[in-house]
């Protein structure tokens, strides 16, 4: 905290006015409204509501649909956040050793940040298109036979390979300033006293990176819960019948198309609880990280 | 020495073909049309109907009530993208600096109430926040497609964490020659935040230009369609028609990364310096 400041009666609360009414009428309203409406049941023509406990949770929690949902959107979070961290990192470091071109790479390796992941969803659809999608072509002379949109496990591949290919320049951008963030004095000690490159990494580069990568490992987990919506939505081509969708997906559906206020307020409520935790974690470790530096 | 050079040129080049070949398929394919499509799947060269196609996605109106076409979807997204990146700024970097720089009471009340949106994202309490949205009157409103994104408070944690980094002796310098609180904000905290507030303008703007869920379900009129809502249109049209316009829905695709795609690009060093230094 700053030991100077201003003291002038109303100044700082009209400067502060802006963010808390938008924060108050778009943050604290709706998520107080999704607590409320976890606890009732609502009458899906609007006729009033009932108030029914901790019924809509566990209704919920002991659907097989949600558990179905919940253990596609562990592993693809799981597959999701650990394919994109190890390629990213791997590509990092190899963009961190090249002397000849390194800035070219990294453009061309993290420019698809700016892809949106709707956009990114129509793409890898039609690359998995069962008519003219050449990776379609391309597993099909592997003897694979995709059909996306019909087979389960064809449809998470693809979305799964998607999420991945948004996900890596994040991780990328991160990894190679914390790789270029390593003194040179500690790189060339480590290479004096070991001749295995790849031993140095493990033993010197890689705990150093640790940090960032705590990190980001919140970071893709919040990604592979949230952000991939779109990729969600675009695969699955608005015919989640038997295809994989993510919570958050689910939340989405059971709401505005289930009319389930009250199912949908209690996975809201859930989620809510998810990240939570998550976030404190990661305030923990913003914390370590500015004590180390 | 050399080979291993070599192996890591390998390596680097293939993750350069894994994250750029996809869309330099999207592209090809938007430039040829949509028989050579169906016949033979997507294309990896690039054809002779690229003015063509451009210029009806462009132009040409489509959708259900014929008033929409890809300039206006254009338009939209820049108002979106704009207003979105402009509005937190102004809004995050004023909140910032009341924390930062005042004493008054219910300072912790305040700063906990700001930062505890960062907790939940927008996905989480999408139905709430629509019905809000919905009962203000704000649905099809430009206002309401940008207002409510502005309600996380990741501006505002970036902004404080850059004013903490602030010498304290500009302050008691400021307050020596005289400057009140408005005139040391406009006159030396804005100046010295330029940098920073190039780099959060991108982030912004690329989330702005990016979203997708929030105005599918604000913009139902198709003349406030953003091009990245308009992605949802384009799948649904496909449903029933013969010869799927994949050639037109690539084009498409393309205009919607365009924009963000250039801009990050260009301004890469501020990017990434805003894109690692907020997170921190």
């Amino acid at each position: 905290m700053k030991k100077v400041r201003f003291q002038s009666g109303l100044t700082p609360y009209l400067l502060l006015l802006p963010q808390l009414a938008i924060v108050v009428v778009f943050f604290l309203w709706p998520a107080a409204e999704a607590v409320r409406a976890s606890f009732y049941l609502e009458d899906p023509f609007g006729f009033g509501s009932t108030f029914v406990g901790m019924d809509n949770f566990v209704d919920t929690v002991t659907s097989t649909d949600y558990s179905r949902v919940a253990k596609f959107t562990a592993v693809f979070t799981t597959l999701v956040t650990f394919l994109s961290l190890g390629i990213a990192l791997l590509l990092a470091v190899k963009a961190d050793k090249v002397l000849r071109g390194a800035s070219t790479y990294k453009t061309l390796l993290m420019w698809v940040y700016a892809v949106a992941p709707p956009v990114a969803g129509l793409i890898g659809v039609l690359l998995f298109d069962q008519h003219v999608g050449p990776l379609t072509d391309f597993f099909g002379l592997l003897g694979w036979e995709m059909q996306i949109g019909v087979s389960y496990f064809d449809t998470a591949f693809a979305m799964t390979a998607t999420a991945v290919w948004k996900q890596i320049p994040v991780n990328f951008i991160f990894f190679l300033s914390g790789l270029q963030g390593i003194p040179k004095s500690v790189q060339e000690a480590a290479s004096i006293d070991c001749r295995s490159g790849f031993r140095r990494f493990w033993t010197v580069t890689f705990p150093l990176l640790a940090p960032t990568g705590f990190f980001l490992l919140i970071i893709n987990i919040t990604y592979a819960f949230f952000d991939t919506f779109g990729i969600v939505d675009v695969i699955v081509k608005q015919e989640p019948g038997n295809n994989p969708v993510t919570l958050v997906y689910k939340v989405f559906l059971d709401g505005f198309r289930g009319n389930d206020l009250g199912g949908s307020s209690a996975q809201s409520v859930i989620l809510m609880a998810l990240v939570f935790i998550l976030t404190v974690v990661q305030f923990r470790l913003i914390e370590r990280r500015v004590h180390y530096t | 020495m050399n080979r291993l050079q070599l192996s890591d040129h390998l390596i680097l080049i293939a993750g350069v073909i894994f994250m750029v070949v996809p869309v330099l398929f999207a592209f090809a394919t938007s430039t040829h049309d949509a028989i050579t499509i169906y016949k033979s799947g997507l294309q990896y060269l690039p054809g002779d109907k690229f003015a063509e196609n451009y210029e009806t996605v462009l132009f040409k109106a489509g959708g259900f009530t014929k008033e929409v076409n890809g300039f206006v979807m254009l338009k939209n997204s820049l108002i979106l993208g704009l207003g979105f990146a402009i509005g937190k700024i102004i809004i995050s970097m004023l909140a910032a600096y009341a924390i930062v720089y005042f004493r008054f009471p219910m300072a912790t009340l305040c700063f906990w109430v700001i930062f505890c949106t960062l907790l939940l994202p927008l996905e989480v309490r999408i139905l709430p926040s629509y019905e809000i949205v919905q009962s203000l009157g704000m649905v099809n409103t430009y206002s309401g497609l940008i207002v409510p994104l502005i309600a996380s408070a990741t501006g505002t944690f970036f902004f404080r964490q850059f004013f903490m980094s602030v010498p304290d002796e500009l302050l008691e310098a400021a307050r020596i020659d005289g400057a009140g609180p408005w005139k040391f904000f406009i006159d030396i905290l804005v100046p010295l935040s330029k940098t920073m507030i190039a780099a959060i303008f991108i982030i912004m703007f690329v989330y702005g230009w990016n979203q997708y869920l929030w105005p599918t379900l604000i913009t139902t009129e198709e003349s406030l369609f953003t091009l990245v809502r308009g992605i949802k249109q384009i799948t649904q049209v496909w449903v029933g028609a013969q010869i799927p316009a994949l050639n037109e829905a690539m084009a498409l695709a393309i205009l919607a990364m365009l924009p963000p795609v250039i801009v990050v690009v260009i301004f890469q060093s501020w990017f990434i310096k805003g894109l690692v230094e907020s997170d921190k």
